[in-house]
């Protein structure tokens, strides 16, 4: 009987705990965050969409070699002897034409291994993540400044240097030859 | 009501219909409606989100789309379904729980009909939508239904008896089963309720305060589980039992269990109302008297009971987002060994008490 008694206490007390604990939680302000308007910043090395400053890109293909899903292509062509690239932020001198620099996001797993290989730290994640399309082929994302015509001349430039070079290398060789 | 329509309209037949129709599309649709966008805000807001928030101003506009989308779906009717009875138990649930309209007094002239039998019609007529809602376990030929179905069943005819107990209780102070009588003699302020005792300053008054007390939660437990709600939704256990007996059901069937279950909550709201808390009367005296304009009473009236009446169906919502369920055992044991001698001891004392 004693038990009976303490059991019922028990319950009515216990239920007016839980709804004193909801009826505080009544007043204490939401916290939804109210995404499209209000979005959380990402945190510091939180990996979203990459990004390559083109500035500093010395066409090295370490970032291709390095991601495991091939998202990245690179295509470089190498400069003539009297064009000057300039140099990256970080003091290296720019060898190479970069003729395609295309990024497959549609593929990218996010994993991060392209950035810690770069030389000249050009590749990095950004805190972007809103960028879905409705065609998967609006995902791959060209970083190349040059124009397709620029790039075919850079590349005309080098095949007719090659061409020039080998001619140069043709003369000097074939007295050599003879003398042997 | 159905008087004073007569007198206006000089026709019985349409003061009938009229006084039948009224309540619902006055009172209940509104009342659902704006049920359902308060329990929403008041789980998200004890759950510290924010509910709905896009339709309307402050997502206030969200149930009437929610109606809108439920009377745009298919009405997909099981090949195994009993159809006659798939079609008609929802009907059946929603006349339970709308005739339990017709008896409460929401002002003292708007009474479905003044019937001395009022309690104990309420009493009588809510017991026909557990016939509904086996009628739709059973139709749906889906055990999940059944099995909820036979739940609920099992679980309202339990949780009558302590309802009636007390009810009984109440019966036996004042004497009447008349609900616009039980409100009407606890007037002018609120400690002339019989949660506080009755009316009138006597012995019998401050010895009946505990006893109505218990009284009345016994009431407000056992009401709760008459109409399924949390923590005695056993019938519906979304974790168990997929959606209990409207498993099956859909589109605007699945709203008429939906508008049954908020119109029940309200009803058992006011008859808790009407017994304990004064029913339609002021707490503290009528604008309308101290200013002398009479017919703002019932309108006051009307104010005062639905404040109530929400406010009862806040602490319905309240407890559903603190409790969590019972399991089906704990339930029969809180119904049969605790609240039935409860209200049985209670009902005794309040007898001895009123005997001198």
């Amino acid at each position: 009987m004693k038990q009976y008694l303490l059991d019922t206490y028990n319950a009515l007390k216990t239920v007016l705990i839980g709804m004193r604990i909801t009826f505080r939680h009544l007043f204490i302000p939401s916290v939804t965050i109210q995404y499209p308007e209000d979005k959380v910043p990402m945190t510091e090395r939180s990996r979203n969409r990459l990004f390559v400053n083109m500035d500093d890109c010395i066409g090295c293909d370490q970032c291709a070699r390095a991601c495991p899903v091939s998202c990245i292509q690179i295509d470089t062509v190498k400069a003539l002897p009297t064009e000057s690239l300039g140099t990256t932020s970080n003091g290296k001198k720019k060898m190479l034409w970069i003729t395609k620099f295309e990024i497959d996001i549609a593929k990218c797993c996010y994993c991060s291994l392209c950035v810690y290989p770069c030389p000249t730290e050009c590749i990095y994640m950004t805190d972007i993540y809103e960028f879905s399309e409705f065609e998967r082929d609006n995902l791959k994302f060209n970083f190349a400044t040059l124009t397709e015509s620029e790039a075919a001349e850079k590349k005309a430039n080098l095949v007719k240097l090659q061409a020039e070079k080998a001619a140069a290398a043709a003369k000097p060789i074939t007295p050599t030859e003879t003398k042997q | 009501m159905y008087e004073i329509l007569t007198n206006l309209l000089n026709n019985t037949i349409i003061a009938y219909i009229i006084s039948a129709i009224l309540p619902l599309f006055v009172f209940i649709l509104p009342f659902a409606l704006f049920a359902v966008y308060l329990e929403r805000k008041v789980s998200a807001f004890m759950q510290d989100r924010l509910g709905p928030n896009r339709t309307g101003y402050r997502g206030f506009l969200q149930t009437v789309a929610d109606i809108l989308k439920l009377i745009q779906k298919e009405d997909i009717v099981a090949a195994g379904t009993d159809k006659w009875f798939f079609n008609f138990a929802p009907v059946l649930v929603f006349i339970g729980s709308y005739a339990v309209f017709a008896a409460i007094p929401f002002s003292s002239i708007y009474i479905g009909t003044n019937t001395d039998i009022g309690l104990f019609y309420i009493v009588a007529v809510s017991g026909i939508a557990v016939a509904g809602i086996l009628m739709a376990g059973w139709a749906s030929n889906n055990k999940y239904s059944l099995i909820g179905a036979m739940r609920s069943v099992a679980q309202v005819i339990s949780y009558e008896i302590p309802t009636a107990l007390v009810v009984l209780t109440i019966v036996m102070i004042t004497g009447s089963l008349n609900l616009n009588f039980i409100s009407d003699i606890q007037t002018q302020y609120f400690w002339n309720w019989y949660i506080f005792g009755g009316p009138g300053f006597t012995v019998t008054k401050f010895l009946l305060i505990p006893f109505m007390i218990t009284a009345f939660v016994i009431i407000y437990i056992s009401t709760l589980a008459e109409v399924n709600r949390t923590p005695f939704d056993i019938p519906e256990a979304e974790s168990e039992l997929v959606a209990g007996y409207h498993t099956e059901y859909s589109g605007m069937k699945f709203a008429m269990f939906f508008l049954a279950e908020y119109a029940n909550m309200f009803a058992v709201s006011a008859i808790v109302t009407s017994i304990f808390f004064g029913g339609y009367q002021s707490p503290f005296g009528y604008l309308g008297n101290l200013i002398g304009l009479t017919w703002l009473i019932p309108i006051e009236q009307l104010f005062w009971f639905t404040i109530k009446g929400l406010f009862f169906v806040f602490v319905q919502m309240w407890l559903r987002w603190t409790l969590p369920r019972l399991r089906v055992d704990q339930l029969m044991t809180l119904c049969w060994k605790y609240l039935i001698p409860y209200a049985f001891v209670n009902l005794i004392i309040v007898g001895i008490i009123l005997l001198f």
